[in-house]
């Protein structure tokens, strides 16, 4: 099972707020791999929210050719963070020649394009990006989005983050999400490693989903390109998300409702029985049976943690106004704001959804037995 | 017969029949049950003549022979009365002195089974034992990283949607507008397939009807039964129960009269409508009730005279072909109900369901597709449309599931697999294996006759006799004397005891694969078999 730890502060934070949790969490991982997804960002890039940023990791090659395709598209750099690493990397990590972050200028007459249009070419171009990558096994592309980082990488999450030297000014996040991951596949493949991610929307779990299978059959058939990829059977809590909000315009009250929807009697005692009943039967290849904590992020910057239907895995948070927390453990929560208020801290169970919205000054709780706040 | 008489090309003897009826003299009280009980006659008080020799080792004694005579019983060896190895004789007899063994090589009376050129028609289904379904394995148990449910522990939801779902977009947008949305029933997965009345005896009928309502009414189970084609009592359909209810409407129509005129009357919607244009037993060939079954109260029932035979056509007389069966007379049963019932067409299992499918993909109104495999059951067919029609329901499930992934319509148009789940006694792992490959649920007609109903019936030819009205068990017998042997009530205990035991093995299939708020449908990672060439047919793992 992986640790996981996601955190939200009014002032940029250092990656490393994240990883020294996920260190103290270390019994529940293996080393096998960290994955980070950065919001909201500090440094150079706050003054460029609007520029996407493309994260992945690169061999010389393969930079050469990421610059020439970019270049055809029109795309000029806007800012490059150069992540120089000793030549010898520490056992269990691999040695990659570039570890790339670089926010691009759209070429021009994008700005002026319809957001809905912009969105889906930034996604073209990353999955095209990632399929070039794939051929020739020279890149991978991890996301391309305005405000965004990710950083992935084979290895134990403290060893990885001195040797990429994660605690540096221009990679602090107001919004950090991150995984340790505990390895299921015998191949570890980054593809595969938490947080995922998708225009806008990312989460990060912990366990496995059972109901792979018929929920990836069911995203790849709805007609969108992004929905694609699954080295991990996590990856579809990002693309279900995403779906929820962007194809359903559905609220993230809702999100739990369709991959774990109220059994049929307490959806008759529910105030919203029709529409829940009405997704439960059409969103039915959604639903899944855990066992899963989920802990994800959307566009308004929102975090959000929630549990499978039994509540088979840990998640708590805890914090303070201007700072929440969620980690897999109290431990973490321990480590990262030592000075919360601990009596306050909260485990969410089988019916919450956990949200602290863009003004983190508190968590809301949401029950799926709430009424839904409409009109949707 | 004597050595030197004549001989006809049918005269057989009992080594050249199917089944041998084993008698023992020294057991037998010569009570005359056994041949009392016999549905077809096979057996007849013998009188058999007996001589003994009589000799001595005294000198100038002279041997004599000694005439005896004694009772037995005799098995006829004409073609018309055959054993059918339906061993009811056994059942009754006092002092186990008469079973009927199976032949040791296969019997001469299949040649001979046609006489005046009227070939054979029986009960049953096919005569081949097994089948793929039993060698389909579960395989991707939860271990460490997602453990295993509690079956036994855990809460679980195992319920499957009949009628046509709408993608999620559309749903929500009728749902906002107030538009029309297709009538969707939350059932279980396992539903009682269609047998008529008529083919089954009203306490049969009766059974199974009291059975699924015990089970909706005091055990939260939404079972469902279909009714075959052959009507409705018309108390049922001005009754609560009716909701339990799948009304079927075949190509003869049978009871649809009774049908339409109780709609006003009618307290609640039958669960759904089944529009039947194939049978898995006897593809492309209609229904086969025969005269002896179409007595007073069948034949009031149907709306027709009694006494007659009542062949339906293979096809709906009123279509050309099923494109407009599927506009025309969906549409028509969807009005009849005021659009609040879900109306889906049963095929048999064929390598053109696809085309039916395709077709259904375009039609709002098509709440589903039935397919009915080689190994379904029928009350009379003839043997060789059940031997050697029809396509196996495992591939044909699959490619139609496969079909609905790629148009993203998986969701929307359920399929009902049937024919040959529980062949073998697995009804839950077939039914599973079924459902992992992409059906939303089952059908299961000859299994609920067995276990509910004691049917002997075997895919070793044994009894198969549904056809003539003569079931020793009361079950598809229209003869008084026959069915009261069957308990009204113990047949719906049974039918109770078999969905709580089928519930609790489904739930000790999908526990161990981490599944239990949702049916898995489609969840063919989870699926293996030691063929290799069936792996690659249905897109599951090839395991040794």
């Amino acid at each position: 099972m992986c640790r996981l730890f996601a955190i939200t502060s009014k002032d940029p934070l250092s990656p490393m707020k994240a990883i020294e949790a996920l260190d103290v969490m270390k019994e529940g991982h293996d080393g096998s791999g960290v994955g980070l997804f950065l919001r909201d960002l500090g440094g150079p890039f706050e003054n460029m929210k609007d520029a996407p940023i493309l994260s992945g990791i690169f061999s010389e090659s393969g930079l050469k050719r990421l610059d020439t395709f970019m270049m055809d598209i029109g795309f000029m750099t806007k800012y490059r963070l150069t992540i120089r690493v000793p030549k010898k990397p520490p056992a269990g990590i691999p040695k990659r020649d570039v570890y790339l972050i670089r926010a691009y200028e759209y070429p021009e007459g994008w700005e002026s394009l319809g957001e809905k249009v912009l969105y889906d070419r930034l996604v073209d171009i990353r999955l095209k990006l990632r399929k070039m990558g794939e051929e020739k096994e020279d890149m991978m592309v991890f996301s391309f989005w305005p405000d965004v980082i990710m950083i992935k990488e084979i290895g134990d999450p403290m060893e990885v983050a001195h040797y990429l030297k994660l605690d540096r000014k221009e990679l602090e996040a107001r919004v950090i999400m991150a995984q340790g991951r505990q390895n299921t596949n015998y191949e570890i493949n980054l593809y595969a490693c938490h947080p995922f991610f998708l225009q806008g929307y990312s989460t990060m779990t912990n366990g496995e989903n059972t109901a792979f299978f018929p929920i990836r059959d069911f995203l790849m058939s709805r007609g969108f390109d992004g929905y694609s990829g699954y080295q991990s059977d996590s990856e579809v809590f990002t693309h279900i998300l995403h779906y929820c909000q962007t194809k359903l315009k559905l609220g993230l009250e809702t999100y739990k409702h369709l991959i774990t929807p109220l059994k049929d009697e307490d959806i008759e005692k529910h105030p919203d029985a029709k529409l829940l009943k009405h997704l439960k039967h059409s969103c039915r290849k959604l639903i899944i049976d855990g066992p899963n904590c989920v802990i994800g992020c959307l566009p308004d910057h929102s975090l959000f943690m929630l549990q499978d239907r039994k509540k088979l895995r840990p998640g708590v948070f805890g914090g303070k106004p201007g700072t929440f927390a969620f980690s897999s453990e109290i431990c973490g929560l321990d480590a990262a704001i030592p000075d919360r208020d601990r009596s306050k801290d909260f485990q969410p169970m089988y019916l919450d959804t956990a949200i602290v919205g863009p003004d983190r000054q508190e968590v809301k709780i949401c029950c799926q037995t709430d009424i839904l706040p409409l009109p949707l | 017969m004597l050595s030197d008489r004549h001989i006809t090309p049918s005269t057989l003897s009992k080594k050249d029949l199917p089944w041998q009826v084993l008698w023992n003299r020294d057991k037998c009280t010569l009570c005359g049950q056994c041949t009392a009980v016999c549905p077809v006659n096979a057996i007849e008080l013998g009188v058999f003549r007996k001589r003994i020799l009589q000799t001595s080792l005294d000198t100038g004694s002279v041997p004599s022979s000694l005439n005896s005579v004694f009772h037995g019983i005799r098995q006829k060896t004409d073609p018309a009365y055959s054993c059918v190895g339906c061993a009811m004789c056994n059942l009754v007899c006092p002092n186990d002195a008469i079973i009927p063994v199976k032949s040791d090589e296969a019997d001469k009376l299949r040649f001979h089974i046609n006489q005046g050129g009227q070939p054979r028609s029986r009960g049953g289904r096919r005569n081949v034992k097994g089948g793929i379904l039993d060698q389909i394995k579960f395989i991707r148990i939860s271990m460490l990283t997602d453990p295993a449910l509690d079956a036994g522990r855990h809460e679980f939801e195992l319920r499957t949607l009949l009628g046509r779902i709408l993608p999620p977009e559309k749903n929500l947008e009728f749902y906002y507008e107030n538009g029309w949305i297709p009538p969707v029933r939350d059932i279980y997965p396992l539903i009682i397939g269609g047998m008529s009345f008529g083919a089954l005896s009203p306490n049969m009928w009766e059974g199974l009807q009291m059975g699924v309502a015990y089970l909706n009414e005091e055990l939260s189970m939404p079972v469902r039964i279909c009714t075959g084609e052959g009507g409705c009592p018309p108390r049922l359909l001005r009754s609560r129960f009716l909701k339990y209810v799948i009304l079927q409407i075949a190509s003869g129509y049978f009871g649809w009269d009774e049908i339409i005129h109780s709609i006003p009357h009618m307290k609640e919607d039958p669960c759904a409508v089944e529009i039947k244009y194939g049978q898995g037993a006897k593809p492309g060939d209609g229904g086969l009730l025969m005269w002896h079954k179409v007595n007073k109260l069948i034949a009031a029932i149907r709306g027709v005279p009694a006494g007659v035979s009542l062949p339906s056509p293979p096809t709906h007389q009123t279509q050309y072909s099923i494109e407009e069966s599927v506009a025309k007379m969906i549409q028509s049963m969807c009005m009849a109900w005021g659009f609040r019932v879900p109306v889906y067409p049963k095929i048999s299992g064929t390598s053109t369901a696809l085309a039916v499918l395709n077709n259904l993909t375009r039609n709002p109104y098509a709440g589903g597709l039935a397919i009915d495999g080689e190994d379904g059951g029928t009350g009379a067919a003839y043997n060789v449309s059940m031997n050697h029609m029809g396509h196996p329901i495992a591939s044909n499930v699959r490619d139609c599931y496969l079909t609905l992934t790629k148009t993203g319509m998986q969701n929307e148009i359920p399929l009902f697999a049937a024919g040959g789940i529980g062949k073998s006694g697995n009804l839950a792992a077939n039914a599973s294996a079924l459902i992992m490959l992409g059906a939303s649920g089952v059908q299961a007609g000859k299994y609920i006759m067995q276990a509910a109903a004691g049917c002997v019936g075997s895919e070793s030819d044994r009894c198969n006799i549904c056809n003539i009205g003569r079931c020793p068990k009361g079950i598809t017998s229209q003869d008084s004397r026959l069915y009261r042997r069957l308990d009204v009530e113990e047949v719906a205990q049974r039918v109770v005891d078999v969905f709580l035991s089928f519930d609790t093995e489904l739930k000790k299939i999908v526990a161990p694969l981490g599944r239990s708020t949702s049916l898995p449908i489609g969840m063919s990672d989870a699926l293996g078999i030691s063929d290799y060439n069936a792996a690659e047919r249905l897109g599951i793992k090839y395991v040794v």
